[in-house]
């Protein structure tokens, strides 16, 4: 009988946890996911794209929601981010969307975050954009960039 | 140019990762809003800011800035050093002015990081 062979790409997954208002941990998960593509050994820009998408995004759970998650799911052809929260949710997606619309209060800005620019940045740099978000219950955003493309 | 000759050009101090003096600064970007930061995607470049806070040193991660200079003599604190050392980003300071800094940069010939609209047009 046949050995039955493993696929010879097989996705990466990693899962890193986010807190809500922890400005010290605040990037680790971004640095780990730009460490980890850079160990695959994708393009410096591809790189770069993936890593400010996901910033942004691990950005925007620390300020704006409560907790959540960045998954990613890695392939040589393929790199999704998934950043999921429980969270205030938004209200109007379409505002959230526009360059330099932010509810970031004055405190956060002092930090140097609440351009409102977080959002379209991510939205630039990705092949796929999808973002989700329920009143209450919290926001999931997927990004899909392909490397190739 | 290079590190050592910006470094000159404003007066600055180096803090960290001097084994970087040669590399080479094409483009520069400013401000003090990180996402006005983060559109901008291109090795070689200088960022110019008056915030300080470790996030700044994030942000230069994330987009492979080649060094971070910090207005009107603003010091990096220690945790901020060591992220940078880690990461091998020289951080620097100046005493001059946000505008100055930017104005000296400028005269020198050094221009704004190359960007792309949504559109995939390359905007300076
Ligand atoms: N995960 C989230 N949960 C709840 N609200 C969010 C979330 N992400 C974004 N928002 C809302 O959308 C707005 C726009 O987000 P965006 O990332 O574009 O800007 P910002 O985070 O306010 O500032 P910047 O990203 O420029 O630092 C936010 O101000 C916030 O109201
Ligand atoms: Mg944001």
């Amino acid at each position: 009988m046949e050995k039955q062979k493993k696929p010879v790409t097989k996705d990466i997954k990693h899962e890193y946890s986010i807190k809500g208002m922890d400005f010290v941990a605040a990037g680790e998960a971004s640095s780990n996911i730009k460490h980890t593509l850079q160990l695959i050994g994708f393009a410096p820009a591809v790189i770069r794209r993936a890593a400010i998408a996901a910033y942004e995004a691990e950005m925007n759970i620390v300020i704006h929601a409560w907790e959540g998650v960045l998954i990613t799911s890695i392939s040589p052809e393929r790199i999704e981010i998934i950043a999921a929260d429980t969270g205030p949710g938004i209200p109007d997606i379409d505002q959230a969307m526009k360059e330099g619309y932010s509810t970031a209060p004055d405190h956060i800005r002092e930090m140097g975050f609440g351009a409102g620019m977080g959002l379209p940045n991510i939205r630039n740099v990705s092949d796929e954009f999808t973002l989700d978000s329920s009143l209450g219950r919290g926001t999931t955003l997927t990004v899909v960039i392909y490397p190739t493309a | 140019m290079n590190l050592r000759e910006l470094s000159k050009l404003l007066d600055s101090k180096i803090h960290c990762c001097e084994e970087s003096l040669e590399n080479e600064i094409s483009y520069v970007c400013a401000g003090d809003l990180m996402s006005d930061i983060l559109m901008f995607s291109e090795p070689n470049a200088l960022l110019v800011t008056g915030l300080v806070n470790i996030q700044v040193i994030r942000t230069a991660e994330m987009l492979d800035i080649a060094a971070v200079i910090f207005i009107r003599g603003k010091n990096p604190t220690d945790e901020m050093l060591d992220l940078s050392r880690i990461k091998s980003i020289p951080l620097l300071t100046t005493d001059h002015t946000f505008y100055l800094t930017c104005g000296l940069l400028y005269e020198a010939g050094l221009k704004n990081v190359p960007m792309k609209t949504a559109k995939n047009e390359i905007k300076y």
